[in-house]
């Protein structure tokens, strides 16, 4: 019998063995931990064990008020915080009834697209180090500086911004934000030809990723994918564009749809997906109207009774927030429907009969981030 | 596989290989030029934080001394961990009233998420975030800080 504290375990009778991935591992990006069964180089099942990072963050969330749970998301998925900050916002706003004021809409979304561009410069970095390359690493590391700069000058944060309240945003924007945004696009417009060059044409990378980690349309929609994940296989559901919210309704953009299922479709898509969000911002930024930046909201926030939910579209995939209130000042049950857990769970189907070789490269086209999984 | 196609294959993918050696040798040939990256303790002369950058909590004094706060705790309710403590104390006013007043402000850094929420709750503006980030000391107690300076009082006219 193998037990599971066992580094390498052979199961007796077949060629089979069990291996740990994790949760130490660099290439898991963060503290996941996989138990694979291996038979030679082939890959045979792949079970990940969660928990290593449990916060238990909808319990505490319970216990805090309506302004004060949304600090906590930005602790799930910390590379789309704005993005679950304003899920957060979304509900509460829902609930209570609240309308959002123009310019407080215009700039959560150039925030959030601006966050886009800043996971998918990280994840861009750190699938091509999943195949063996280091230099994109640095090079998406720059452009991603310069929006944490933006961040950092405007919400006052660099990572944890808690900068969408509900109502609205906690400050106005900073005098120099459409200046340097303006920049920034100017500038990584000329860098994404310089990351096709680097990396998509690449032929090692090409091969790395092509053919591998295939999952079909059926099922990429049965195990609940969604995002980049799901439209690399080719399934249409991108939340701005199917149930839009705040501005997203004005502004032109095309849903990046891939139908190869493989790795590499993932990676056009999110390539894809930088160019997108540039155009989506290069639209908002000129338009953003005058007025206030936040609605006049009491300072406790008590929603009626009853449930609500709201979803936005982080960098990830679809996110979800689900408030049941029973009246009071703090939630009754708030439940998070976090894109990377559903995106873990096809890792199996994914990996199953490939070369364990390509189970790195093959995870980090799923872009998990690890807080989001366990919360 | 036919043998031009072979030779296809290798054709393009040395070509490949050639345009992305085509970028990291660009930036080989004028990085001295191009500094991007920069060690911290060397360029901490000219290190500029954004003002709005959220460091730690601090109470804002005047030239005499005195501060906003009234010690009416919204920024104690506000903070999501219990990073604030207000310890009160009941003055007496030149009309022989008794007047509820700040006695001790406790701001435990070593909680604190920088979330703004007390800075945003702070009716009088008593209180705000200030951009410095160098908060590492040898003890966890010396984390644990009085806000209001000793001897301070509450500004007039601040209700």
């Amino acid at each position: 019998m193998y037990r599971e504290t066992d580094i390498i375990q052979t199961i007796p009778g077949t060629d089979e063995m069990v291996i740990n991935v994790g949760p130490q591992h660099p290439s898991t990006h963060g503290v996941l931990h996989l138990v694979i069964t291996i038979d030679g180089e082939t890959v045979k099942k792949v079970e990940p064990h969660l928990g290593y990072i449990h916060r238990s963050i909808e319990k505490m969330c319970e216990s805090l008020s309506y302004r004060q749970f949304i600090y906590t998301t930005s602790r799930m998925d910390y590379l789309s915080a704005h993005i679950n900050n304003h899920a957060c916002a979304l509900a509460v706003e829902q609930a209570m009834g609240i309308e959002v004021p123009l310019r407080a809409q215009y700039i959560r979304v150039v925030m959030d697209e601006l966050t886009r561009i800043a996971s998918h410069c990280l994840w861009w970095g750190s699938v091509a180090m999943d195949c063996g390359a280091v230099t994109p690493f640095f090079l998406a590391f720059r452009e991603r500086e310069m929006i944490n700069t933006i961040m950092e000058e405007t919400c006052g944060a660099r990572l944890t911004m808690n900068y969408m309240v509900p109502g609205g945003v906690m400050f106005d924007l900073h005098p120099n934000f459409q200046r340097d945004t303006k920049t920034f696009l100017a500038h990584f417009r000329s860098k994404i030809d310089e990351y096709d060059e680097l990396v998509t044409g690449n032929i090692i990378f090409q091969n790395r990723l092509k053919g591998t980690g295939y999952i079909s349309k059926a099922d990429a929609i049965s195990y609940g994918c969604t995002g980049p994940t799901a439209r690399g296989s080719g399934v249409s559901c991108d939340v701005r564009k199917w149930y839009p919210y705040e501005v997203y309704q004005q502004v032109q953009f095309d849903e990046i749809l891939e139908t190869a299922g493989d790795s590499f479709a993932r990676y056009l898509v999110r390539l894809a997906e930088l160019r997108q969000s540039i155009s989506i911002i290069e639209q908002l930024i000129d338009e953003i109207p005058a007025g206030e930046f936040q609605a006049k909201t009491k300072a406790v926030l008590k929603p009626p009774k009853g449930e609500f939910y709201s979803r936005v579209e982080t960098a990830r995939g679809e996110l979800g927030v689900y408030i049941v209130s029973e009246g009071g000042t703090t939630p009754y049950r708030i439940k998070f429907r976090s894109p990377g857990f559903s995106n873990l769970s096809a890792l199996d189907h994914m990996v199953r009969g490939q070369k364990i070789g390509d189970l790195v490269a093959i995870m980090g086209t799923l872009d998990l981030v690890i807080p989001d999984i366990d919360r | 596989m036919t043998l031009k196609q072979y030779f296809k294959d290798i054709f393009t993918g040395v070509k490949s290989l050639a345009t992305g050696m085509r970028v990291t040798g660009g930036y080989f040939l004028r990085h001295h030029k191009e500094k991007i990256t920069e060690q911290y303790p060397d360029n901490r002369d000219k290190l500029v934080l954004a003002e709005r950058f959220r460091g730690e909590v601090v109470m804002t004094h005047d030239d005499n001394n005195e501060h906003a706060c009234t010690g009416c705790t919204a920024c104690e309710l506000a903070c999501p961990n219990g990073t604030i403590k207000i310890i009160t104390k009941f003055d007496m006013t030149p009309e022989g009233k008794k007047k509820k007043a700040l006695d001790t402000f406790i701001y435990h850094l070593e909680l604190c998420t920088m979330c703004n929420l007390c800075v945003e709750a702070c009716p009088t503006s008593a209180i705000t975030m200030a951009p410095t980030f160098e908060h590492s000391v040898f003890d966890r107690s010396q984390l644990i800080k009085k806000l209001n300076k000793p001897g301070s009082k509450i500004r007039e006219g601040v209700e």
